[in-house]
């Protein structure tokens, strides 16, 4: 894939300007009228589902406390697994995101409300809502676009180092949640020179993060294996398994959001002076969705939606499934693809991309089995020669 | 001259316990607080923010009914006249309203009751007394207000009430049985639309208080000389008036060219709007949120349906519960038309829930 801009065929091509401002209209529409109908039942919703994840964590917790026993390890380890997903995904991205601000309950806002996740979230808000969401796809400027450590576009020169971002990604899928704090910190670009790491800023949030992980370690791998007595070592297990799975949960739904094959990435120059429904318009071509059963989007924090979400990140979750057919038929009419697929279609889609991209541009799609060891001596050779031997390797398979 | 050392209290070391307790526990919650908790168990506990659980929606007239509320174990208490806030959440937003209580102090259940008249178009006293169901859960504030007796009862009280206005006077009435010179005159547009109206007709009955009812659909409203008129000792009575806002200023009016405003006590249900601006560009600063007020909107609401949390109190200009820096641009006066500015980095202290923008406007909140 490469940049929109730079794609033989351009995809919005047959858009006119003025086609493009009244998709933005129709969109505007959409939204002011879910606006309009948010009441009661939407307020009942988050309530409930806060509830039921208090309720879902609290049983868990007190069904740890006797993990040595191997049915009450099971049971409470998957219920904190759901629970933790539950409270990072529908409720704590959402609300993060200002979709429950209307409510008006100080209890249940985008500015009181703080999550279990190693990032704090004024931290997350910042680099999430003004950032991904501003940018989104953006080369360069969107950062959740392979947390700046990997290789997201064959425009993006390719390095020898490159080949171990499946790994990376894997171990980044793992501990997602320390990966975001960092990428939130931009630990890489502030840790690079002394000025940056002595900038007094930096020093503060990063602080703030530390506190933040102590006391999230704390509680999971101190306080609650302490409360389980004899229990000890199996409740530090359980709540390491429901981090870990709830890492790699949410690092998928995110990655099946902008990474499946298809979806579109942008040039930084590109959204110089960007009109509203301009910016509608990337967001509806770097999003892909996730179709499957209500339980499915829940789990996602209905991420599965992840294009209406794009378009309407301050919209309550719960309505995204009603907003999908009128976007579908948006996609439609303009002549748009909207993409969405099955869980495991676009997890293997977004995977397939990484290794892809991992490997020399086109070297994955020319191996067959029959020329598989000449394609093997090339990436050696690619691999360990100098910069010059790549490119006249690329050059000739190009 | 004699010091007192102060005693030591027995009561500290547990507040310390309580508070390592508390400290132990929010180890256990983090990123939540213990309360997150132990809210879905117990909300009215003691130690919670203050809430109630409305008990029972009784009606008093076809547009008026009587909230009995179970307040949460912090509750104070009140005195009569005075009014408490409550938020409820109506379509779904919360929404805070100020209320007078207008119960007996001495109910054995512990309830306290608000009474409520449903205004046309109004958001949260229709919800009250037409679409609420007991069980409902409410935030609360402890009661507030200066519109009370004083320690020194009054030997002769008068009392000026209209429509709803009745309500801190009722508060009154119910929990001091020992006023017995009491004038009470009260004006609703027709018998059945007077609140609380047989109770009243008893009290005065059994001789308690003196009961005048001006039915203004037929008979028209009263002013200030037709009161004097009724009430020749009018001179000699301590006097609470209750209303519109029209009639309250009359009253102040007539009151202080009899040189007797000291002894007028007034209670306002809503702030007199004399003008109104240009509007403008909101932004606070610390929340990032930026929006367009028109000039007529006081700020607080502007704010809150942009979903800002606001700190807000009455939302009439009195208890000062609302008031943020303004850091920079100008806000009017709802009340009087003052123009209030402030010079980029000042921190003029203004009260959102009275003062519309009138020109942009950057809030520090
Ligand atoms: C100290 C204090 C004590 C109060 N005690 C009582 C009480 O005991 N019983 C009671 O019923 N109300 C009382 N009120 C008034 C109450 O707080 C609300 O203002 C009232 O119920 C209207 O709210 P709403 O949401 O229904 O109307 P809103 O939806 O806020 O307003 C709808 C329309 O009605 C107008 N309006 C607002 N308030 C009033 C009003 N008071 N009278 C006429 N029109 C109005 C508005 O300008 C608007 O046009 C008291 C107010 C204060 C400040
Ligand atoms: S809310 Fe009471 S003064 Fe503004």
């Amino acid at each position: 894939m490469t940049v929109i801009q730079k794609k033989s065929e351009n995809p919005i091509a047959h858009l006119s300007a003025e086609d493009i401002e009244i998709l933005g209209k129709e969109l505007d529409t959409i939204r002011q009228e879910i606006r309009d109908s948010l009441g009661e039942d939407d307020a009942k919703y988050i309530r409930r589902v806060i509830d039921v994840q208090r309720k879902l964590e609290l049983g868990s917790r007190a069904a740890l406390l006797v993990s040595m026993f191997p049915p009450a390890w099971f049971v409470g380890t998957v219920g904190l697994s759901v629970a933790k997903i539950l409270e990072n995904m529908e409720i704590g991205h959402n609300i993060l995101h200002g979709q429950w601000d209307w409510m008006r309950d100080p209890k249940i806002h985008s500015t009181t409300w703080e999550w279990d996740m190693a990032s704090p979230a004024e931290q997350w808000k910042h680099s999430h809502n003004e950032l991904h969401h501003t940018y989104t796809n953006v080369i360069g400027k969107d950062n959740d676009l392979g947390y700046g450590i990997m290789r997201v576009d064959e425009d993006q020169k390719w390095h020898p180092m490159y080949l171990a971002q499946p790994l990376w990604n894997f171990l980044n899928a793992c501990f997602f949640e320390y990966g975001i704090a960092a990428y939130d910190l931009e630990l890489g670009k502030n840790l690079a020179t002394k000025k940056r790491r002595a900038n007094p800023e930096f020093r503060a949030d990063a602080r703030n993060v530390l506190k933040k992980i102590r006391k999230q370690a704390t509680k999971d791998y101190l306080v609650h294996p302490v409360l389980s007595g004899p229990s000890f070592l199996p409740t530090l297990a359980a709540n390491f398994t429901a981090n870990v799975v709830r890492n790699l949960w949410s690092h998928s739904v995110i990655m099946c959001g902008h990474f499946p094959e298809g979806v579109e990435t942008f040039e930084k120059t590109s959204i110089e002076g960007e009109t509203r429904g301009e910016w509608y318009l990337r967001q509806m071509l770097g999003s892909a969705n996730i179709s499957g059963s209500k339980a499915m989007h829940i789990m996602t924090g209905n991420l599965s939606h992840q294009v209406e979400h794009h378009l309407f990140p301050d919209l309550p979750s719960n309505r995204y499934a009603e907003i999908a057919p009128k976007v579908k038929d948006i996609f439609d009419r303009y002549g748009l693809t909207y993409h969405s697929a099955p869980l495991y279609k676009q997890v293997a889609s977004a995977w397939h991309k990484v290794i892809r991209l991992s490997l020399p541009n086109g070297w994955l799609a020319e191996t067959t089995p029959k020329n598989a060891p000449a394609q093997v001596i090339k990436l050696v050779r690619m691999t360990t020669g100098g910069k010059k031997v790549r490119r006249e390797l690329s050059r000739a398979a190009a | 001259m004699t010091t007192t050392v102060p005693r030591p209290t027995t009561a500290r070391p547990r507040i310390a316990l309580r508070d390592r307790v508390l400290k132990l526990a929010e180890l256990v919650t983090t990123p939540l607080l213990p309360t997150d908790y132990l809210d879905l168990i117990d909300p009215l506990r003691s130690g919670a923010d203050l809430r109630g659980r409305i008990e029972a929606v009784l009606p008093e007239t076809r547009d008026a009914a009587t909230v009995v509320i179970r307040p949460g174990r912090g509750w104070q208490g009140h005195t009569p006249g005075q009014y408490i806030r409550i938020g409820i959440d109506v379509d779904g937003v919360r929404q805070w309203r100020a209320y007078s209580l207008t119960s007996d102090r001495t109910r054995t259940d512990g309830c306290i009751a608000i009474t409520v008249k449903a205004i046309p178009g109004g958001k949260v006293s229709n919800h009250l007394v037409h679409r609420t169901t007991p069980g409902t859960i409410v935030q609360l504030d402890q009661a507030a207000g200066e519109f009370v007796l004083p320690a020194q009862l009054p030997a002769k009280a008068l009392f000026l009430t209209a429509g709803s206005g009745i309500t801190p006077v009722m508060g009154m009435l119910r929990n001091h049985p020992e006023l017995t010179d009491v004038v009470l005159v009260h004006s609703a547009p027709t018998a059945e639309d007077v609140v609380f109206g047989a109770e009243l007709r008893a009290m005065a009955a059994d001789g308690r208080i003196r009961l005048v009812e001006q039915h203004t659909d037929t008979a028209g409203m009263l002013d200030a000389p037709a009161i004097a008129a009724l009430v020749p000792d009018l001179h000699e009575r301590a006097t609470w008036a209750c209303g519109p806002v029209g009639m309250l200023e009359a009253l102040e009016e007539h009151w202080e060219s009899a040189g007797l405003d000291s002894r007028l006590y007034t209670e306002r249900f809503r702030p007199t709007v004399l003008v109104t601006g240009e509007g403008g560009t909101v932004s606070f600063t610390r929340n990032g949120t930026t929006l367009e007020a028109d000039g007529a909107t006081p700020i607080l609401d502007a704010a809150e349906d942009a979903g800002v949390l606001m700190p807000s109190g009455c939302r009439m200009g009195i208890c000062y519960g609302c008031v943020l820096p303004l850091r920079e641009g100008a806000v009017r006066d709802l009340r009087n038309g003052e123009i209030t500015t402030a010079a980029p980095g000042d921190g003029v202290l203004i009260q959102t829930c009275v003062s519309a923008a009138a020109g942009a406007c950057d809030i520090d909140h």
